[in-house]
Protein backbone atom coordinates (compact mmCIF):
# COMPACT_ATOMS: atom_id res chain seq x y z
CA UNK A 1 0.00 0.00 0.00
CA UNK A 2 2.73 2.48 0.93
CA UNK A 3 4.41 2.01 -2.43
CA UNK A 4 1.12 2.57 -4.20
CA UNK A 5 0.48 5.76 -2.23
CA UNK A 6 3.98 7.08 -2.87
CA UNK A 7 3.80 6.43 -6.62
CA UNK A 8 0.26 7.82 -6.76
CA UNK A 9 1.22 11.05 -5.04
CA UNK A 10 4.30 11.53 -7.19
CA UNK A 11 2.40 10.90 -10.43
CA UNK A 12 -0.49 13.15 -9.47
CA UNK A 13 1.97 15.88 -8.63
CA UNK A 14 3.72 15.34 -11.99
CA UNK A 15 0.45 15.53 -13.91
CA UNK A 16 -0.70 18.73 -12.34
CA UNK A 17 2.62 20.47 -12.75
CA UNK A 18 3.19 19.36 -16.34
CA UNK A 19 2.70 21.78 -19.21
CA UNK A 20 0.90 19.21 -21.27
CA UNK A 21 -1.82 18.93 -18.67
CA UNK A 22 -2.20 22.69 -18.41
CA UNK A 23 -2.41 23.11 -22.20
CA UNK A 24 -4.86 20.25 -22.54
CA UNK A 25 -7.01 21.46 -19.71
CA UNK A 26 -7.06 25.00 -21.06
CA UNK A 27 -8.04 23.75 -24.50
CA UNK A 28 -10.82 21.50 -23.28
CA UNK A 29 -12.15 24.03 -20.79
CA UNK A 30 -12.23 26.66 -23.50
CA UNK A 31 -14.02 24.49 -26.04
CA UNK A 32 -16.59 23.19 -23.58
CA UNK A 33 -17.15 26.70 -22.37
CA UNK A 34 -17.83 27.95 -25.88
CA UNK A 35 -20.11 25.06 -26.78
CA UNK A 36 -22.17 25.41 -23.65
CA UNK A 37 -22.37 29.15 -24.17
CA UNK A 38 -23.67 28.57 -27.69
CA UNK A 39 -26.09 25.97 -26.39
CA UNK A 40 -27.21 28.36 -23.69
CA UNK A 41 -27.90 31.16 -26.14
CA UNK A 42 -29.70 28.73 -28.42
CA UNK A 43 -31.84 27.50 -25.56
CA UNK A 44 -32.78 30.97 -24.48
CA UNK A 45 -34.04 31.78 -27.94
CA UNK A 46 -35.91 28.57 -28.51
CA UNK A 47 -37.38 27.94 -25.11
CA UNK A 48 -38.36 31.53 -24.50
CA UNK A 49 -42.08 31.09 -25.18
CA UNK A 50 -42.58 27.68 -23.64
CA UNK A 51 -44.24 27.43 -20.28
CA UNK A 52 -43.07 23.96 -19.31
CA UNK A 53 -39.82 22.82 -20.77
CA UNK A 54 -38.45 19.38 -20.12
CA UNK A 55 -34.97 19.10 -18.67
CA UNK A 56 -33.65 22.42 -19.95
CA UNK A 57 -30.59 22.04 -17.79
CA UNK A 58 -29.35 18.89 -19.47
CA UNK A 59 -29.79 20.56 -22.83
CA UNK A 60 -26.83 22.74 -21.95
CA UNK A 61 -24.74 19.63 -22.45
CA UNK A 62 -26.63 17.88 -25.21
CA UNK A 63 -27.78 20.66 -27.55
CA UNK A 64 -25.43 21.37 -30.40
CA UNK A 65 -25.09 25.13 -30.32
CA UNK A 66 -23.10 25.93 -33.41
CA UNK A 67 -21.09 22.85 -34.28
CA UNK A 68 -21.35 20.18 -31.66
CA UNK A 69 -22.59 19.68 -28.13
CA UNK A 70 -20.46 19.26 -25.06
CA UNK A 71 -21.34 15.55 -24.99
CA UNK A 72 -20.23 15.07 -28.59
CA UNK A 73 -17.06 16.98 -27.88
CA UNK A 74 -16.12 14.67 -25.02
CA UNK A 75 -16.92 11.66 -27.23
CA UNK A 76 -14.63 12.95 -29.96
CA UNK A 77 -11.75 14.47 -28.06
CA UNK A 78 -12.01 12.99 -24.59
CA UNK A 79 -9.84 10.04 -25.67
CA UNK A 80 -7.07 12.49 -26.38
CA UNK A 81 -6.90 13.31 -22.67
CA UNK A 82 -6.43 9.65 -21.84
CA UNK A 83 -3.83 9.18 -24.55
CA UNK A 84 -1.82 12.24 -23.58
CA UNK A 85 -1.77 11.26 -19.92
CA UNK A 86 -0.66 7.70 -20.57
CA UNK A 87 1.39 7.32 -23.72
CA UNK A 88 4.79 7.71 -22.01
CA UNK A 89 3.99 6.57 -18.50
CA UNK A 90 6.16 3.45 -18.45
CA UNK A 91 8.59 3.89 -21.31
CA UNK A 92 9.67 7.34 -20.17
CA UNK A 93 10.79 5.84 -16.88
CA UNK A 94 12.50 3.09 -18.81
CA UNK A 95 14.27 5.55 -21.11
CA UNK A 96 15.46 7.64 -18.18
CA UNK A 97 16.62 4.60 -16.23
CA UNK A 98 14.33 5.31 -13.30
CA UNK A 99 12.15 2.23 -13.70
CA UNK A 100 14.83 -0.17 -12.51
CA UNK A 101 15.45 2.04 -9.50
CA UNK A 102 11.76 2.19 -8.75
CA UNK A 103 11.26 -1.56 -8.80
CA UNK A 104 14.42 -2.22 -6.81
CA UNK A 105 12.75 -0.40 -3.93
CA UNK A 106 10.80 -2.55 -1.47
CA UNK A 107 7.43 -2.13 -3.19
CA UNK A 108 5.33 -4.60 -5.13
CA UNK A 109 5.82 -4.19 -8.81
CA UNK A 110 2.12 -3.64 -9.43
CA UNK A 111 2.26 -0.57 -7.19
CA UNK A 112 4.03 1.19 -10.06
CA UNK A 113 1.38 0.53 -12.68
CA UNK A 114 -1.57 0.81 -10.29
CA UNK A 115 -0.28 4.09 -8.90
CA UNK A 116 0.25 5.52 -12.35
CA UNK A 117 -3.15 4.41 -13.59
CA UNK A 118 -4.99 5.67 -10.52
CA UNK A 119 -3.20 9.01 -10.60
CA UNK A 120 -4.16 9.51 -14.23
CA UNK A 121 -7.76 8.47 -13.54
CA UNK A 122 -7.85 10.95 -10.67
CA UNK A 123 -6.53 13.65 -12.99
CA UNK A 124 -9.18 12.82 -15.58
CA UNK A 125 -11.91 12.85 -12.94
CA UNK A 126 -10.87 16.19 -11.53
CA UNK A 127 -10.71 17.62 -15.03
CA UNK A 128 -14.15 16.42 -16.09
CA UNK A 129 -15.89 17.19 -12.82
CA UNK A 130 -14.55 20.71 -12.72
CA UNK A 131 -15.56 21.35 -16.33
CA UNK A 132 -19.08 20.04 -15.75
CA UNK A 133 -19.37 22.16 -12.62
CA UNK A 134 -18.17 25.28 -14.40
CA UNK A 135 -20.60 24.74 -17.26
CA UNK A 136 -23.42 24.14 -14.79
CA UNK A 137 -22.70 27.37 -13.02
CA UNK A 138 -22.42 29.14 -16.32
CA UNK A 139 -25.72 27.66 -17.44
CA UNK A 140 -27.43 28.84 -14.28
CA UNK A 141 -26.39 32.34 -15.18
CA UNK A 142 -27.32 32.23 -18.88
CA UNK A 143 -30.45 30.13 -18.97
CA UNK A 144 -31.58 30.84 -15.47
CA UNK A 145 -32.85 27.37 -14.64
CA UNK A 146 -32.01 25.29 -11.61
CA UNK A 147 -31.27 21.60 -12.13
CA UNK A 148 -33.68 19.18 -10.55
CA UNK A 149 -32.52 16.21 -8.51
CA UNK A 150 -33.13 13.94 -11.48
CA UNK A 151 -30.87 16.03 -13.66
CA UNK A 152 -28.10 15.99 -11.08
CA UNK A 153 -28.23 12.20 -10.95
CA UNK A 154 -28.11 12.02 -14.72
CA UNK A 155 -25.07 14.28 -14.80
CA UNK A 156 -23.36 12.12 -12.18
CA UNK A 157 -23.96 8.96 -14.18
CA UNK A 158 -22.79 10.75 -17.29
CA UNK A 159 -19.59 11.73 -15.48
CA UNK A 160 -18.91 8.18 -14.34
CA UNK A 161 -19.39 6.79 -17.85
CA UNK A 162 -17.19 9.52 -19.29
CA UNK A 163 -14.43 8.81 -16.79
CA UNK A 164 -14.52 5.14 -17.73
CA UNK A 165 -14.48 6.03 -21.41
CA UNK A 166 -11.43 8.24 -21.10
CA UNK A 167 -9.79 5.70 -18.77
CA UNK A 168 -10.19 3.10 -21.48
CA UNK A 169 -8.01 5.22 -23.74
CA UNK A 170 -5.64 5.80 -20.86
CA UNK A 171 -5.36 2.03 -20.52
CA UNK A 172 -4.68 1.66 -24.24
CA UNK A 173 -1.92 4.23 -24.20
CA UNK A 174 -0.38 2.71 -21.06
CA UNK A 175 -0.41 -0.68 -22.73
CA UNK A 176 1.46 0.80 -25.69
CA UNK A 177 3.90 2.50 -23.36
CA UNK A 178 4.69 -0.90 -21.89
CA UNK A 179 4.96 -2.62 -25.28
CA UNK A 180 7.01 -0.01 -27.09
CA UNK A 181 10.35 1.13 -25.75
CA UNK A 182 10.27 4.25 -27.84
CA UNK A 183 8.09 7.10 -26.61
CA UNK A 184 7.32 8.41 -30.10
CA UNK A 185 6.24 4.94 -31.25
CA UNK A 186 3.79 4.51 -28.42
CA UNK A 187 2.37 8.00 -28.97
CA UNK A 188 1.86 7.37 -32.68
CA UNK A 189 0.46 3.90 -32.15
CA UNK A 190 -2.12 5.09 -29.64
CA UNK A 191 -3.17 8.06 -31.78
CA UNK A 192 -3.43 5.78 -34.81
CA UNK A 193 -5.64 3.34 -32.94
CA UNK A 194 -7.79 6.21 -31.68
CA UNK A 195 -8.30 7.63 -35.18
CA UNK A 196 -9.01 4.19 -36.58
CA UNK A 197 -11.54 3.18 -33.97
CA UNK A 198 -13.21 6.56 -33.72
CA UNK A 199 -13.44 7.65 -37.33
CA UNK A 200 -12.81 4.77 -39.68
CA UNK A 201 -14.89 2.06 -38.07
CA UNK A 202 -18.10 3.89 -38.97
CA UNK A 203 -16.96 4.07 -42.60
CA UNK A 204 -16.07 0.40 -42.46
CA UNK A 205 -19.45 -0.37 -40.96
CA UNK A 206 -21.14 1.02 -44.08
CA UNK A 207 -18.96 -1.06 -46.34
CA UNK A 208 -19.51 -4.26 -44.39
CA UNK A 209 -23.24 -3.68 -44.12
CA UNK A 210 -23.57 -3.08 -47.84
CA UNK A 211 -21.56 -6.17 -48.59
CA UNK A 212 -23.58 -8.40 -46.28
CA UNK A 213 -27.01 -6.98 -47.04
CA UNK A 214 -26.93 -4.81 -50.14
CA UNK A 215 -29.52 -2.09 -50.42
CA UNK A 216 -30.92 -1.77 -53.94
CA UNK A 217 -32.18 1.77 -54.21
CA UNK A 218 -32.13 4.61 -51.73
CA UNK A 219 -35.76 4.25 -50.76
CA UNK A 220 -35.56 0.63 -49.79
CA UNK A 221 -35.20 -0.09 -46.08
CA UNK A 222 -33.50 -3.28 -45.08
CA UNK A 223 -33.32 -4.01 -41.36
CA UNK A 224 -30.42 -6.45 -41.84
CA UNK A 225 -28.34 -3.71 -43.36
CA UNK A 226 -28.97 -1.41 -40.41
CA UNK A 227 -28.38 -4.24 -37.95
CA UNK A 228 -25.01 -5.18 -39.41
CA UNK A 229 -24.03 -1.55 -39.51
CA UNK A 230 -24.92 -1.15 -35.84
CA UNK A 231 -23.02 -4.26 -34.91
CA UNK A 232 -19.83 -3.27 -36.70
CA UNK A 233 -19.89 0.30 -35.50
CA UNK A 234 -20.14 -0.93 -31.91
CA UNK A 235 -16.49 -1.97 -32.28
CA UNK A 236 -15.75 1.70 -31.88
CA UNK A 237 -15.58 2.77 -28.24
CA UNK A 238 -16.84 6.16 -29.35
CA UNK A 239 -20.09 4.67 -30.61
CA UNK A 240 -20.32 2.59 -27.48
CA UNK A 241 -19.87 5.67 -25.37
CA UNK A 242 -22.35 7.72 -27.39
CA UNK A 243 -24.91 4.97 -26.99
CA UNK A 244 -24.17 4.57 -23.30
CA UNK A 245 -24.75 8.25 -22.60
CA UNK A 246 -27.56 8.77 -25.12
CA UNK A 247 -30.62 8.22 -22.95
CA UNK A 248 -28.86 9.35 -19.79
CA UNK A 249 -28.14 12.87 -20.94
CA UNK A 250 -31.23 13.13 -23.16
CA UNK A 251 -34.29 11.82 -21.29
CA UNK A 252 -36.49 12.35 -24.35
CA UNK A 253 -34.71 9.56 -26.16
CA UNK A 254 -36.22 6.19 -25.54
CA UNK A 255 -33.89 3.93 -27.40
CA UNK A 256 -30.46 3.90 -28.94
CA UNK A 257 -31.64 1.97 -31.98
CA UNK A 258 -32.40 3.55 -35.30
CA UNK A 259 -36.03 3.70 -36.40
CA UNK A 260 -35.54 1.07 -39.09
CA UNK A 261 -34.79 -1.55 -36.48
CA UNK A 262 -37.92 -0.94 -34.44
CA UNK A 263 -40.93 -3.13 -34.68
CA UNK A 264 -44.21 -1.51 -35.75
CA UNK A 265 -45.58 -1.35 -32.21
CA UNK A 266 -42.42 0.28 -30.94
CA UNK A 267 -42.59 2.86 -33.71
CA UNK A 268 -46.11 3.79 -32.73
CA UNK A 269 -45.10 3.99 -29.07
CA UNK A 270 -42.17 6.20 -29.89
CA UNK A 271 -44.29 8.61 -31.87
CA UNK A 272 -47.32 8.63 -29.54
CA UNK A 273 -45.78 9.08 -26.14
CA UNK A 274 -43.69 12.19 -25.93
CA UNK A 275 -42.93 12.14 -22.23
CA UNK A 276 -39.37 11.69 -21.00
CA UNK A 277 -38.18 8.40 -19.58
CA UNK A 278 -37.65 8.10 -15.86
CA UNK A 279 -34.04 7.83 -14.72
CA UNK A 280 -34.28 4.13 -13.91
CA UNK A 281 -35.76 3.38 -17.32
CA UNK A 282 -33.09 5.44 -19.05
CA UNK A 283 -30.39 3.48 -17.27
CA UNK A 284 -31.97 0.17 -18.27
CA UNK A 285 -31.99 1.18 -21.93
CA UNK A 286 -28.25 1.87 -22.03
CA UNK A 287 -27.17 -0.65 -19.42
CA UNK A 288 -25.58 -3.07 -21.92
CA UNK A 289 -23.46 -0.29 -23.39
CA UNK A 290 -22.41 0.94 -19.98
CA UNK A 291 -21.30 -2.48 -18.80
CA UNK A 292 -19.52 -3.16 -22.10
CA UNK A 293 -17.60 0.11 -21.81
CA UNK A 294 -16.63 -0.55 -18.20
CA UNK A 295 -15.62 -4.11 -19.02
CA UNK A 296 -13.52 -2.90 -21.93
CA UNK A 297 -11.70 -0.45 -19.67
CA UNK A 298 -11.01 -3.09 -17.05
CA UNK A 299 -9.87 -5.67 -19.61
CA UNK A 300 -7.53 -3.14 -21.18
CA UNK A 301 -5.98 -2.31 -17.83
CA UNK A 302 -5.74 -5.98 -16.90
CA UNK A 303 -3.75 -6.71 -20.07
CA UNK A 304 -1.33 -3.86 -19.30
CA UNK A 305 -1.04 -5.14 -15.75
CA UNK A 306 -0.11 -8.66 -16.76
CA UNK A 307 2.27 -7.61 -19.50
CA UNK A 308 4.02 -5.30 -17.08
CA UNK A 309 4.20 -7.88 -14.30
CA UNK A 310 5.70 -10.53 -16.56
CA UNK A 311 8.13 -8.28 -18.37
CA UNK A 312 11.79 -8.40 -17.46
CA UNK A 313 13.08 -4.98 -16.58
CA UNK A 314 16.80 -4.40 -16.94
CA UNK A 315 17.08 -0.69 -17.44
CA UNK B 1 27.03 -19.45 12.34
CA UNK B 2 24.96 -19.65 9.18
CA UNK B 3 23.98 -16.01 9.19
CA UNK B 4 27.59 -15.10 8.57
CA UNK B 5 27.00 -15.63 4.85
CA UNK B 6 25.15 -12.64 3.39
CA UNK B 7 24.97 -13.69 -0.25
CA UNK B 8 25.00 -17.26 -1.45
CA UNK B 9 24.19 -18.76 -4.81
CA UNK B 10 24.21 -22.40 -5.80
CA UNK B 11 24.09 -23.42 -9.42
CA UNK B 12 22.41 -20.16 -10.38
CA UNK B 13 21.61 -20.21 -14.09
CA UNK B 14 19.85 -17.78 -16.38
CA UNK B 15 19.11 -18.74 -19.95
CA UNK B 16 17.71 -16.43 -22.56
CA UNK B 17 16.34 -17.78 -25.80
CA UNK B 18 19.59 -18.71 -27.45
CA UNK B 19 22.26 -17.98 -24.91
CA UNK B 20 23.19 -18.64 -21.36
CA UNK B 21 23.83 -15.41 -19.50
CA UNK B 22 24.70 -16.99 -16.17
CA UNK B 23 25.94 -20.54 -16.08
CA UNK B 24 25.76 -22.52 -12.83
CA UNK B 25 27.13 -19.74 -10.73
CA UNK B 26 28.01 -20.56 -7.14
CA UNK B 27 29.64 -18.11 -4.80
CA UNK B 28 29.41 -16.77 -1.27
CA UNK B 29 29.95 -13.38 0.27
CA UNK B 30 30.55 -13.15 4.00
CA UNK B 31 29.15 -10.49 6.24
CA UNK B 32 31.11 -7.26 6.38
CA UNK B 33 33.09 -7.97 3.25
CA UNK B 34 33.65 -5.91 0.15
CA UNK B 35 33.39 -8.39 -2.68
CA UNK B 36 34.91 -7.25 -5.96
CA UNK B 37 32.68 -8.64 -8.69
CA UNK B 38 34.84 -8.53 -11.81
CA UNK B 39 34.46 -9.55 -15.38
CA UNK B 40 34.26 -8.24 -18.90
CA UNK B 41 31.17 -6.51 -20.24
CA UNK B 42 28.38 -8.97 -20.91
CA UNK B 43 29.79 -11.59 -18.55
CA UNK B 44 26.47 -11.77 -16.68
CA UNK B 45 27.24 -9.61 -13.66
CA UNK B 46 24.17 -7.42 -13.96
CA UNK B 47 21.96 -10.44 -14.64
CA UNK B 48 23.31 -12.06 -11.48
CA UNK B 49 22.55 -8.95 -9.46
CA UNK B 50 19.01 -8.81 -10.86
CA UNK B 51 18.46 -12.42 -9.85
CA UNK B 52 19.78 -11.69 -6.37
CA UNK B 53 17.22 -8.91 -6.10
CA UNK B 54 14.37 -11.08 -7.32
CA UNK B 55 13.88 -8.85 -10.37
CA UNK B 56 14.77 -11.65 -12.73
CA UNK B 57 13.71 -15.25 -12.46
CA UNK B 58 16.57 -17.78 -12.56
CA UNK B 59 16.22 -20.63 -15.05
CA UNK B 60 17.77 -22.95 -12.50
CA UNK B 61 19.62 -22.85 -9.22
CA UNK B 62 19.13 -21.03 -6.02
CA UNK B 63 20.01 -17.68 -4.55
CA UNK B 64 19.98 -16.54 -0.93
CA UNK B 65 20.38 -13.02 0.32
CA UNK B 66 20.51 -12.71 4.12
CA UNK B 67 19.09 -16.24 4.15
CA UNK B 68 16.04 -15.06 2.22
CA UNK B 69 14.96 -16.37 -1.15
CA UNK B 70 14.70 -13.29 -3.39
CA UNK B 71 12.21 -15.06 -5.61
CA UNK B 72 9.77 -15.74 -2.79
CA UNK B 73 10.31 -12.70 -0.64
CA UNK B 74 11.53 -9.99 -2.99
CA UNK B 75 10.16 -7.21 -0.83
CA UNK B 76 12.05 -8.30 2.28
CA UNK B 77 15.22 -8.68 0.26
CA UNK B 78 14.78 -5.25 -1.27
CA UNK B 79 14.33 -3.78 2.20
CA UNK B 80 17.81 -5.00 3.13
CA UNK B 81 19.59 -4.40 -0.15
CA UNK B 82 20.46 -1.09 -1.71
CA UNK B 83 21.00 -1.39 -5.45
CA UNK B 84 22.79 1.25 -7.49
CA UNK B 85 22.19 0.29 -11.13
CA UNK B 86 24.79 0.88 -13.80
CA UNK B 87 22.90 3.50 -15.77
CA UNK B 88 20.34 4.47 -13.21
CA UNK B 89 18.46 7.62 -13.99
CA UNK B 90 16.85 10.41 -12.05
CA UNK B 91 13.72 12.47 -12.25
CA UNK B 92 15.19 15.59 -13.77
CA UNK B 93 12.43 17.87 -12.58
CA UNK B 94 12.94 17.06 -8.90
CA UNK B 95 15.67 18.54 -6.76
CA UNK B 96 18.05 16.55 -4.59
CA UNK B 97 15.88 16.72 -1.48
CA UNK B 98 12.70 15.77 -3.36
CA UNK B 99 14.44 12.83 -5.02
CA UNK B 100 15.60 11.48 -1.70
CA UNK B 101 12.24 12.05 -0.06
CA UNK B 102 10.50 10.15 -2.86
CA UNK B 103 12.81 7.18 -2.35
CA UNK B 104 12.21 7.46 1.39
CA UNK B 105 8.44 7.37 0.88
CA UNK B 106 8.80 4.30 -1.33
CA UNK B 107 10.65 2.70 1.55
CA UNK B 108 7.90 3.63 3.97
CA UNK B 109 10.05 5.99 6.02
CA UNK B 110 8.04 8.45 8.08
CA UNK B 111 8.04 12.00 6.83
CA UNK B 112 9.93 13.73 9.65
CA UNK B 113 12.44 10.92 9.82
CA UNK B 114 12.89 11.12 6.06
CA UNK B 115 13.76 14.81 5.99
CA UNK B 116 16.20 14.26 8.84
CA UNK B 117 17.91 11.44 6.98
CA UNK B 118 17.85 13.34 3.72
CA UNK B 119 19.92 16.16 5.13
CA UNK B 120 22.22 13.77 6.93
CA UNK B 121 22.90 11.81 3.74
CA UNK B 122 23.33 14.86 1.53
CA UNK B 123 25.95 15.97 4.02
CA UNK B 124 27.62 12.56 3.86
CA UNK B 125 27.87 12.49 0.06
CA UNK B 126 28.84 16.14 -0.10
CA UNK B 127 25.77 17.55 -1.81
CA UNK B 128 24.46 19.73 0.99
CA UNK B 129 25.33 22.82 -1.06
CA UNK B 130 23.09 21.70 -3.93
CA UNK B 131 20.00 20.70 -1.97
CA UNK B 132 17.54 22.72 -3.99
CA UNK B 133 19.11 22.38 -7.40
CA UNK B 134 17.21 20.41 -10.02
CA UNK B 135 18.78 17.02 -10.73
CA UNK B 136 18.76 17.73 -14.48
CA UNK B 137 21.41 20.39 -13.81
CA UNK B 138 23.65 17.96 -11.92
CA UNK B 139 26.97 16.77 -13.29
CA UNK B 140 27.64 13.07 -13.68
CA UNK B 141 29.62 12.95 -10.45
CA UNK B 142 26.92 14.74 -8.51
CA UNK B 143 24.27 12.40 -9.90
CA UNK B 144 26.32 9.40 -8.87
CA UNK B 145 26.66 10.77 -5.36
CA UNK B 146 22.93 11.46 -5.22
CA UNK B 147 22.30 7.90 -6.38
CA UNK B 148 24.47 6.76 -3.53
CA UNK B 149 22.45 8.76 -1.03
CA UNK B 150 19.22 7.26 -2.47
CA UNK B 151 20.60 3.79 -1.92
CA UNK B 152 21.65 4.55 1.66
CA UNK B 153 18.38 6.08 2.82
CA UNK B 154 16.89 2.69 3.66
CA UNK B 155 19.81 1.79 5.94
CA UNK B 156 20.77 -1.24 3.85
CA UNK B 157 22.64 -4.26 5.19
CA UNK B 158 24.01 -5.00 1.73
CA UNK B 159 24.93 -2.80 -1.20
CA UNK B 160 24.91 -3.95 -4.81
CA UNK B 161 26.97 -1.42 -6.71
CA UNK B 162 27.04 -1.86 -10.47
CA UNK B 163 29.87 0.19 -11.94
CA UNK B 164 29.58 3.03 -9.45
CA UNK B 165 32.66 4.82 -10.77
CA UNK B 166 31.79 4.59 -14.46
CA UNK B 167 32.39 7.91 -16.15
CA UNK B 168 33.63 9.65 -13.04
CA UNK B 169 36.80 11.72 -12.96
CA UNK B 170 39.74 10.16 -11.07
CA UNK B 171 39.19 12.32 -8.04
CA UNK B 172 35.46 11.59 -7.94
CA UNK B 173 36.08 7.87 -8.36
CA UNK B 174 38.62 7.88 -5.57
CA UNK B 175 36.29 9.70 -3.20
CA UNK B 176 33.44 7.35 -4.01
CA UNK B 177 35.64 4.36 -3.26
CA UNK B 178 36.69 5.92 0.02
CA UNK B 179 33.05 6.44 0.87
CA UNK B 180 32.31 2.79 0.12
CA UNK B 181 35.19 1.73 2.31
CA UNK B 182 34.10 3.92 5.19
CA UNK B 183 30.51 2.66 4.97
CA UNK B 184 31.77 -0.88 5.05
CA UNK B 185 34.01 -0.14 8.02
CA UNK B 186 31.72 2.05 10.10
CA UNK B 187 28.29 0.64 9.39
CA UNK B 188 29.31 -2.95 8.72
CA UNK B 189 27.63 -2.95 5.32
CA UNK B 190 28.45 -5.84 3.03
CA UNK B 191 29.25 -4.64 -0.48
CA UNK B 192 29.03 -6.41 -3.82
CA UNK B 193 31.09 -4.13 -6.01
CA UNK B 194 31.13 -4.61 -9.73
CA UNK B 195 33.74 -2.45 -11.37
CA UNK B 196 36.32 -2.26 -14.11
CA UNK B 197 38.47 0.03 -12.04
CA UNK B 198 40.73 -2.81 -10.90
CA UNK B 199 43.22 -0.62 -9.17
CA UNK B 200 40.58 0.78 -6.85
CA UNK B 201 38.96 -2.60 -6.34
CA UNK B 202 42.27 -4.04 -5.26
CA UNK B 203 42.66 -1.34 -2.66
CA UNK B 204 39.35 -1.78 -0.92
CA UNK B 205 38.01 -5.27 -1.54
CA UNK B 206 38.51 -8.20 0.81
CA UNK B 207 37.89 -10.81 -1.82
CA UNK B 208 37.12 -10.90 -5.51
CA UNK B 209 35.31 -13.09 -7.98
CA UNK B 210 36.09 -13.09 -11.68
CA UNK B 211 33.19 -13.91 -13.92
CA UNK B 212 33.69 -14.68 -17.58
CA UNK B 213 30.99 -15.86 -19.97
CA UNK B 214 28.54 -16.52 -17.17
CA UNK B 215 30.93 -18.62 -15.08
CA UNK B 216 32.87 -17.72 -11.99
CA UNK B 217 36.41 -18.63 -13.04
CA UNK B 218 38.07 -17.53 -9.84
CA UNK B 219 36.99 -16.62 -6.37
CA UNK B 220 38.93 -15.73 -3.26
CA UNK B 221 41.21 -13.12 -1.81
CA UNK B 222 43.51 -11.34 -4.23
CA UNK B 223 46.52 -12.88 -2.51
CA UNK B 224 45.23 -16.40 -2.98
CA UNK B 225 44.38 -15.79 -6.63
CA UNK B 226 47.82 -14.36 -7.29
CA UNK B 227 49.38 -17.31 -5.59
CA UNK B 228 47.33 -19.71 -7.62
CA UNK B 229 48.31 -18.14 -10.91
CA UNK B 230 51.83 -17.00 -10.26
CA UNK B 231 52.85 -18.89 -7.20
CA UNK B 232 53.78 -15.76 -5.29
CA UNK B 233 52.12 -13.29 -2.95
CA UNK B 234 49.89 -10.43 -3.70
CA UNK B 235 52.60 -7.86 -3.29
CA UNK B 236 54.29 -8.89 -6.50
CA UNK B 237 51.29 -8.77 -8.79
CA UNK B 238 48.47 -6.33 -9.21
CA UNK B 239 44.89 -7.42 -9.53
CA UNK B 240 45.03 -6.24 -13.11
CA UNK B 241 47.74 -8.75 -13.98
CA UNK B 242 45.89 -11.54 -12.25
CA UNK B 243 42.67 -10.60 -14.02
CA UNK B 244 44.32 -10.49 -17.43
CA UNK B 245 45.88 -13.86 -16.86
CA UNK B 246 42.48 -15.41 -16.10
CA UNK B 247 40.92 -13.58 -18.98
CA UNK B 248 43.44 -14.86 -21.51
CA UNK B 249 43.10 -18.43 -20.35
CA UNK B 250 39.38 -18.61 -21.05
Amino acid sequence: MRGLCAVYRKELCDHFSSYRFIVLFALIAMVSFITSYMAGMHLRENLGGLSRTKFPFLMLFSTPGALFSMVQFVAFFGPLIGLVLGFDSINRERAHGTLIKLISQPIYRDAVINGKFLAAVATISIMLISIVLVISGFGLAIVGVVPGIDEIWRLLIYLVISIFYISFWLGVSMLFSIFFRNIATSALASVALWIFLSFFVSLGADVVANAVAPVGNQREIRPENARVKDMVSLCSPMVLYSNATATIIDPMRKTTRSITLMGPAEQILASRFQNPLRLGQSVIVVFPYMTALIALTLVCFAISYFVFMLQEIRT
Amino acid sequence: MGSDIMIETTGLTKKYKNQTAVDHLSFKVKKGQIFGFLGPNGAGKTTTILMLLGLSRPSAGDARVCNLDPLRRPRDVKCLVGYLPENGGFYGDLDAVQSLEYVASLNGIQKHRASEKTHELLELVGLSGEKRKKVSAFSRGMKQRLGFAEVLIKDPKILFLDEPTLGLDPDGALRLMELIESLNRDRDITVLLSSHNLHQVQKISHSVGIMINGRMVAEGSIASLAEEKFGVGEKEYTLEEVYMKYFREV
